[in-house]
């Protein structure tokens, strides 16, 4: 019974395995990512970045339909265009980053959804709001597992410039000259991994699997690498029981994901080690040293 | 040979001088205090030391060293606290020079790390996030940094601000023992009883040198009289500054 539920759908259907193997992917190589913008304060950047794919999302579709390859390859263009003019504006320029974020990601909103609706259904813009990681085929999951590899590999190479510059941005500025190419690398990951998200989830809520999970894990560790796995760790959860509810109940996928998600987050907000509330309301008492 | 050369530096923002017109030389393993009030543009030179700002005008010449060979302190570092590492990965990051991106933190660099930890007297913190830190712990921590880079230039910028007594003598026998290493330091300080007892040269600074040598001769009343008359406001509709057509004219 319990099998049937929760192991059933994966042995018994391709498309199951295939979403299964999807959320991994993402969940490896997004979760950390997620820590990331929650640590440099940039969650909302993320956010606005995911909006900022849509424009050229949506000329991909306007060219060749409802095609993940051509949707892929202008989210990608276009995430990284408004991700490097924004972050160029930002740092020769007196602006924030948010604030000239704000400005490109408003403007990609409104022409992406402008573009989809010139030629397609409100069927298709959902399916672009949204996605549908259960319509993976082999090489939309070749490229969201190639995807994943890629940010992980990078994320290796830019980790130390990244974490000092999150800390002291000024110290690594005096010995290095390292803080502002990690730093376009690593808004480059960012748009990577929400084009690998947009596929499973949709513009809107493919940042959900990175930004919760790195919520979550802030709420159980103060160690930047245990961070790092118990989001990755909650990330794979969310996605599989997101996928075991959808199959079971008939909710869209990429929303039972990030409710999912949301739930577990409730849970860490609430009873967390780390500055949870009710660990905050009952703190034991005090310690001798 | 100076380790620091100024020519004729302006040193601001947005055209407006901070520091005007600075020339002189800094002697290699001098320690230089840099005094002046509020807003005399201390935190500026440094910065113009360090290259963090680029000079209006004029050039500084750091005598053949790499910027890897300063370790800079700045006034109120922009550090986030909240970040979680801890004081050991923190302190870390001042072997920068010797590990860069992908260099192992082996046996002797972690000794390295613990031994400059304990001699800022932070024995025991080294797994503690900074976050939990008080600043004077906080400022240990920052120094014990500079120690690891092992650089031939110094600069701190009111390194002792808000900090106790305690905290004061054992960071200042630091900056002696560096000093005693050969190394060049600048600090910028408020304090002249200690520029008076510690620091051999001074530079009195107010918008523009007012008076740069040995201690004793430049620590005068009529000079931190004229130090404290400077003017501290932009002016907005100021002219292009005449005495650069002056020397420029000479040269």
């Amino acid at each position: 019974m319990l099998y049937d539920a929760l192991i059933g759908p994966f042995t018994e259907f391709e498309f199951m395995r295939r979403a299964l193997a999807a959320v991994i992917a993402l969940a490896l190589a997004g979760a950390p990512i997620g820590v990331f913008l929650m640590l440099r304060r940039m969650s909302l950047v993320g956010d606005a970045m995911a909006h900022a794919i849509l424009p050229g999302a949506a000329v991909g579709f306007l060219l060749s339909g409802l095609n993940l390859f051509a949707m892929t390859a202008g989210g990608l263009i276009a995430g990284f265009a408004v991700a490097i003019l924004a972050g160029v504006v930002a740092r020769s320029t007196g602006l924030k980053e948010d604030a000239s974020l704000a400005t490109f990601y408003l403007a990609s909103l409104a022409l992406g959804v402008t573009i989809v609706s010139i030629k397609g259904t409100n069927i298709d813009l959902l399916h672009v709001l949204f996605g549908n990681i259960l319509a993976m085929d082999d090489q939309t999951l070749l490229v969201v597992a190639f995807n994943a590899t890629v940010t992980l590999l990078v994320l290796a190479v830019i980790y130390r410039p990244l974490v000092i510059e999150s800390v002291d941005p000024l110290f690594l500025r005096t010995v290095s000259r390292a803080g502002g190419p990690a730093h376009l690398a690593f808004l480059a990951l960012v748009v990577i991994n929400l084009v690998n998200g947009f596929q499973a989830l949709g513009t809107l809520l493919a940042v959900g699997l990175m930004i919760l999970p790195a919520g979550i894990a802030r709420f159980w560790s103060r160690d930047l690498t245990a961070m790092i796995c118990i989001a990755v760790v909650a990330a794979a959860i969310s996605g599989y029981a997101g996928l075991v509810l959808s199959f079971q109940t008939r909710v869209p996928s990429g929303p039972a994901i990030i409710l999912v998600a949301t739930v577990i987050y409730v849970v860490s907000v609430l009873f967390g080690r780390v500055g949870g509330i009710v660990r905050q309301m009952f703190p034991g008492r005090h310690l001798e040293a | 040979m100076a380790a620091l050369h100024f020519h004729n530096v302006t040193l601001g923002y947005d055209r407006h001088p901070a520091v005007h017109h600075l020339s002189g030389e800094v002697a290699r393993g001098a320690l230089v205090a840099v005094i002046g009030p509020n807003g005399a543009g201390k935190s500026t030179l440094l910065r113009g030391i360090v290259g963090i700002l680029k000079p209006l005008d004029g050039s500084i010449h750091l005598g053949g060293l790499d910027a890897r060979d300063i370790a800079y302190l700045p006034q109120s570092a922009e550090i986030d606290r909240s970040f979680p590492i801890s004081v050991f990965d923190f302190v870390g990051t001042g072997l920068w020079r010797a590990t860069s991106l992908f260099g192992g933190i082996g046996k002797a660099a972690r000794g390295k790390i613990l031994r400059a930890i304990a001699s800022v007297g932070l024995n025991g913190f080294e797994n503690r996030p900074i976050g939990t830190l008080s600043g004077g712990q906080m400022q240990r921590v920052l120094f014990a940094r500079v120690l690891l880079q092992d650089a031939s230039l110094i600069v701190l910028d009111e390194p002792f601000n808000a900090i106790d007594a305690k905290t004061t003598a054992d960071l200042l026998a630091l900056v002696k023992q560096w000093h005693n290493e050969g190394r060049t330091v600048l600090a910028a300080l408020h304090d002249m009883e200690m520029v008076r007892n510690h620091f051999s040269e001074t530079l009195v600074l107010a918008r523009g040198p007012v008076a740069w040598g040995p201690t004793a001769d430049v620590l005068t009343p009529e000079n931190l009289l004229v130090a404290m008359r400077m003017c501290e406001a932009f002016d907005d509709s100021a002219a292009a500054c005449a005495a650069d057509d002056i020397s420029s004219r000479a040269a």
